[in-house]
C-alpha cells in the first residue's frame, strides 16, 4: 500500500514542480538555519565533565560586605588570599583546590631558540583527581609535595611535544622562570569547554591551551604572579605581589568536590561557620552571606553561554516557524486543489485512513527532500560560522553525525506537523459534493 | 472598487488567508527584531574609541628571567629596560612615535577602579564615577593621537615610574570630557583634585581630552565606556606594552622591523605571533562578535523575506488557477484587465495588512522577551514602521507575476464548462 501511496505522491509532485521545489527550499533552509544555530548552542551550553559535573562546587565568600556586592547582592566570585589559604588548610571537602592563573615564560634548552610564553594554572594537588585530568605520562604530584613546595610541573601534551618531541618526559626538567622544574606528568590533550575551572579569567572558552600546572605554594613562593583577573574593593596597603597575598583583593578561583547531599549540606555549615567566625573576630561587619554552586549553576551564574548564541537560535526558530507555516499554506492550497480526485477515490470507498495515509506520505517525502537539502545547506552553515562567529566559540561548532540525524528528523517530523492541518482538510471533503460539481 | 467582493471571496479560504497572515506577521515580528540587532551592532562597532587609528599598532613582550617588581631595586631594573626599548624603537626608521602603555581602547584587558570627589572611600561606592586607568608617559597622549580640549598634555616632569602592583596615587591625572561633566557638570575640571580608589591624597586634574575609549567592549562596561583617566606612570613589570605610529605608508614594514630590533636589545625575552599587532586587528578582533551576529541576523532575514514571498507567490497562484472561471466570468461582463490586477493586489494588501497588525504585537512580544533574558533595547517605533512597509511592499512585489498572469485571462473561458 505504501508504495502505491509514494506512487501517488510523486506523481502529484511532479504534476507542479514550482510548489514542490519552494517547499522543499523552505523545509531545507529553516531547518539549516535553525540546525546552523543550534550546533553552536550544543557546543557552547555542553556539560565539560558530564559524570561529575554535579558533584564539583564553587564556594564563594562575602567579604567585602555590602559596599562590595553587585547589584544582585552576589558576593565577589572569586576569593582573596586569606579565604582561599585558609579554606584548603581546613580541607573540609572529599577534594578541593584553589587555583590562579599562571603565564610565565619558559626557556628552552637549545640554544639559539627564544624564550616562550606559556599559560596555565597554579593548583593543588587534588585539581587532577577532582578533574579526572587525563594523563599521558606519570601523574599529578602529591600532596607531600604541595607542602613541600616542590619544584615540580604538570605539562600540556603540546608543550611536551614543543619541548620534548613528543617523548615520555617525566622526570626531565624544564626551565620556567629561570628555575628547574621536575615534570611528573604530561596531560593527554586535556582542553575541557568552556574552561569550567576558572571561568572568571577564562570567560567561558578559550582557544589556547593550558600548558603548566605547578604547586600553588611553590609559585606564591617563587613569586609568579597572578595573570588573571585582580578585583580590589580598596588599594591594598602594601605593594607587590606579597601586597596582594595580604590584601582582600580577590583573584583566586577555587573548587570542591562533594560527593552527596549530605557532604553539601555539612560544606554549607562549615563555611557558614567560617563566616560567622570572622563576623566574631571582627573582620566581618556583616551576617553570612555565602554561596555554594555546583557546577551547571555556576556555569550559568556566570552567563558562560553568549547571550547572542541564544538570541541566534531563538531567532533561526523563528525563522524555522515561519517555514513551516510557509509549507502549511502551501499543501492546503495543492491538497485542496485536489479535491475531485480525493472525492473520486472516497466514492470509489477509500477510507479517511487512507486518505490521511497517502496525504502525510506526500508531506513526508518533501520533509525528506528538505531534509536532504537542510543536510548540504548546515554543512555550509556550519562551515561557515567559523569565519563569522569569534573564534573560540566557532572553533567548537561541529557537524557529527547526531547532528546530522537530528536535522534529517526535524525536516521530516516538523513537515508532518505542517501537513497534518491540510490532510485533515482534505479527509473532511464530501465526496457526493465534488462528483456532482464535476 | 468596493472592498465587499474581495472580502466575501477571502472568507471562503479562511485557513489559507490565516495561514499566510500569520506568515507575514511572523516575519514581520522577527525582521523588525533582527534589523533592530543589527542597527545596534553598526552601532556599536562605529562608535569611535578617540584614537587616530591609522598607522597604529601596539606591541607586547615580556622579559625572561627579571626581578618580579615587587622591590625598588627591581624597579629600577624593570625600569631600565623599559627606557632601553623605547630608545630602540623610537629609533626605527619607520617609527613616527612611540610611548608605554599598559593597555588599549577594544583590547579587552583592562584596569579599572573608581574616582571620587572625597578621600578614602571604597572602591564600589555608590556615587562614585567608574573609570578605567591608562598608564603612559609624555609621549603617549599625542602618539594615541587624542585630543586634548582643556589643560594640557602630561610633560617629562610629571612622569614618575614605579611597579606594576603599587597603586600610590599620581599629582596629576588627565580625564576624558565623560568624567569631566560626570564629576563637575557645573565647572571647569582642570585644576580640581579628584581621589583615585579611594586614596586620601589627591590627584589634580591637569588635562582633558575629548574622548578615549575603556578597554573592555563586554556589556558590563557599557555603563562606563568613555571613562578614561590617564595617569603619568611607566609601569614596571616583567612585562611591557607599547603603542607606536607609524611613518604614513609604512605600517607594514615598520611591524615588521619590531622582533629583531627588541631582540637585539635583549634576547632573554618572549615575542609570539600576538606581539605585534596592528590596531586595526584589536579592532577588528573586538568587535568580530558584533560583525558575526549583524550577518547572521541579515542572513536569517534574508531567507525569511525570500520564504515569505515565495510564499505569497505561490498560494496567489494557486487562487489564480482554481479562479480561473470567474475572473473569465468578470472579464466577460466587462471588467478590465487592470481590474483583475487591482482585485489581486488589493486582496494581498488586505492580507498582508491584517498579518502586519498581528506582526506588530507579536514584534513588541518578541522585543519584551528579548529585553527580559538578553539585555535587548526597546525597540523603536521606526523599525516597526519601516517593517511595515517592507513587508507591504514585499507582498505587492510578490503578487504583482500572479495576479498580472490572472489579468491575462481570456473572458472566453466564461463559457468553457472547466
Amino acid at each position: 500500500m505504501l508504495t502505491y501511496y509514494l506512487d501517488l505522491a510523486l506523481r502529484s509532485l511532479k504534476r507542479s514542480p514550482g510548489l514542490t521545489a519552494l517547499m522543499v527550499l523552505a523545509i531545507g533552509f529553516g531547518v539549516a538555519a535553525s540546525m546552523t544555530t543550534y550546533s553552536v548552542f550544543r557546543a557552547v551550553s555542553g556539560d565539560p565533565i558530564p559524570w561529575k559535573s554535579s558533584k564539583l562546587f564553587v564556594p564563594q565568600i562575602d567579604m567585602w560586605g555590602p559596599n562590595g556586592r553587585d547589584s544582585d547582592g552576589e558576593p565577589p566570585d572569586a576569593m582573596d588570599y586569606l579565604d582561599a589559604t585558609t579554606m584548603m588548610r581546613a580541607h573540609r571537602a572529599k577534594l578541593q583546590s584553589a587555583m590562579y592563573q599562571i603565564s610565565p615564560s619558559v626557556v628552552p634548552t637549545e640554544a639559539g631558540k627564544h624564550p616562550i610564553n606559556v599559560s596555565g594554572h597554579a593548583v593543588y594537588s587534588e585539581f587532577f583527581p577532582m578533574l579526572d585530568v587525563p594523563f599521558l605520562y606519570g601523574n599529578g604530584w602529591s600532596a607531600a609535595d604541595d607542602v613541600q613546595r616542590a619544584a615540580v610541573v604538570a605539562i600540556s601534551s603540546k608543550l611536551n611535544e614543543k619541548l620534548f618531541g613528543g617523548a615520555n618526559s617525566v622526570g626531565k626538567s624544564i626551565n620556567i622562570e629561570g628555575k628547574d622544574y621536575r615534570v611528573v606528568g604530561v596531560l593527554n590533550n586535556w582542553n575541557p569547554q568552556p574552561r569550567f575551572f576558572d571561568v572568571v579569567n577564562s570567560g567561558g572558552f578559550s582557544t589556547g591551551v593550558e600548558d603548566v600546572f605547578m604547586p600553588f605554594e611553590r609559585a606564591i613562593d617563587v613569586g609568579i604572579p597572578n595573570d588573571g583577573n585582580t578585583n580590589c574593593n580598596a588599594v591594598p596597603a602594601e605593594s607587590g605581589f606579597i601586597g596582594l597575598q595580604h590584601s582582600p583583593c580577590v583573584w583566586i578561583s577555587y573548587m570542591a568536590e562533594l560527593d552527596d547531599a549530605a557532604a553539601v549540606a555539612t560544606y554549607r555549615q562549615y563555611l557558614d561557620g567560617y563566616a560567622r567566625d570572622q563576623q566574631q573576630a571582627g573582620r566581618f561587619a556583616w551576617p553570612a552571606n555565602n554561596r555554594l554552586r555546583d557546577l551547571p549553576e555556576w556555569l550559568d551564574n556566570q552567563h558562560v553561554v553568549p547571550s547572542d548564541t541564544k538570541v541566534s537560535l531563538l531567532v533561526a526558530l523563528g525563522l524555522l516557524v515561519v517555514c513551516l507555516v510557509n509549507t502549511a499554506g502551501l499543501l492546503l492550497a495543492k491538497f485542496l486543489r485536489r479535491s475531485s480526485e480525493i472525492g473520486v477515490r472516497r466514492a470509489l470507498g477509500a477510507q479517511r485512513t487512507a486518505i490521511y495515509a497517502q496525504f502525510l506520505t506526500e508531506a513526508g517525502i518533501i520533509g525528506l527532500a528538505g531534509g536532504v537539502l537542510g543536510l548540504l545547506l548546515t554543512g555550509v552553515g556550519v562551515a561557515s560560522v567559523s569565519w563569522v562567529l569569534p573564534k573560540d566559540i566557532a572553533a567548537l561548532a561541529r557537524l557529527d553525525f547526531s547532528l546530522l540525524a537530528l536535522t534529517l528528523l526535524v525536516a521530516i517530523v516538523a513537515t508532518l506537523l505542517a501537513g497534518l492541518y491540510p490532510t485533515f482538510r482534505a479527509s473532511r471533503v464530501q465526496p457526493a459534493w465534488q462528483l456532482k460539481s464535476n | 472598487m468596493t472592498l465587499h467582493p474581495i472580502i466575501a471571496a477571502l472568507r471562503k479560504h479562511k485557513a489559507g488567508v490565516v495561514l499566510i497572515s500569520l506568515q507575514i506577521a511572523l516575519t514581520l515580528a522577527i525582521v523588525c527584531n533582527a534589523i533592530f540587532i543589527i542597527g545596534q551592532r553598526i552601532e556599536r562597532i562605529n562608535r569611535p574609541t578617540g584614537l587616530d587609528e591609522s598607522n597604529l599598532f601596539m606591541v607586547g613582550q615580556q622579559w625572561v628571567n627579571v626581578p618580579s617588581g615587587d622591590d625598588p631595586a627591581g624597579v629600577e631594573k624593570l625600569d631600565s629596560m623599559l627606557k632601553e626599548d623605547l630608545v630602540a624603537l623610537r629609533g626605527l626608521p619607520d617609527v613616527a612615535a612611540a610611548a608605554p602603555i599598559n593597555s588599549l581602547p577594544l583590547l579587552n584587558n583592562s584596569w579599572n577602579g573608581s574616582l571620587a570627589l572625597k578621600p578614602g572611600t571604597e572602591v564600589k561606592k555608590e556615587g562614585n564615577t567608574r573609570s578605567t586607568y591608562y598608564f603612559g608617559d609624555e609621549q603617549t597622549l599625542s602618539t594615541l593621537g587624542l585630543h586634548l580640549v582643556a589643560g594640557r598634555a602630561f610633560n617629562a616632569g610629571d612622569v614618575q615610574h614605579h611597579g606594576f602592583r603599587d597603586q600610590s596615587a599620581p599629582a596629576g591625572v588627565i580625564v576624558t570630557q565623560a568624567i569631566a561633566d560626570k564629576m563637575f557638570p557645573q565647572h571647569d575640571a582642570v585644576g580640581k583634585p579628584i581621589y583615585v580608589d579611594g586614596s586620601t591624597t589627591p590627584s589634580t586634574i591637569v588635562g582633558v581630552v575629548e574622548r578615549m575609549q575603556v578597554p573592555s567592549t563586554g556589556s558590563w562596561a557599557n555603563d562606563f565606556a568613555w571613562n578614561s583617566t590617564l595617569e603619568p606612570v611607566r609601569l614596571n613589570a616583567n612585562f611591557s606594552r607599547y603603542v607606536l605610529r607609524a611613518k604614513p605608508g609604512r605600517l607594514q614594514a615598520a611591524m615588521h622591523s619590531i622582533p629583531s630590533t627588541l631582540y637585539a636589545v635583549n634576547p632573554l625575552r618572549v615575542l609570539d605571533d600576538d606581539s605585534v599587532k596592528s590596531y586595526a586587528d584589536i579592532r577588528a578582533e573586538a568587535y568580530r562578535a558584533d560583525v558575526g551576529m549583524a550577518i547572521l541576523m541579515g542572513v536569517v532575514c534574508l531567507i525569511l523575506l525570500a520564504v515569505t514571498a515565495a510564499g505569497i507567490v505561490g498560494l496567489t497562484s494557486f487562487w489564480v488557477g482554481q479562479r480561473q472561471r470567474q475572473i473569465g466570468v468578470r472579464r466577460a461582463l466587462g471588467a478590465r484587465k487592470v481590474d483583475i490586477l487591482h482585485y489581486f493586489q488589493l486582496e494581498n494588501l488586505l492580507i498582508a495588512g491584517g498579518g502586519a497588525v498581528v506582526g506588530l504585537l507579536l514584534a513588541l512580544g518578541l522585543n519584551r522577551l528579548l529585553m527580559q533574558h538578553f539585555e535587548m533595547q526597546r525597540l523603536p517605533v521606526i523599525y516597526v514602521l519601516l517593517g511595515i512597509v517592507l513587508v507591504l511592499l514585499l507582498g505587492q512585489c510578490a503578487v504583482f507575476v500572479p495576479a498580472r498572469r490572472a489579468s491575462n485571462v481570456p473572458p472566453v473561458t466564461a463559457t468553457r464548462s472547466v
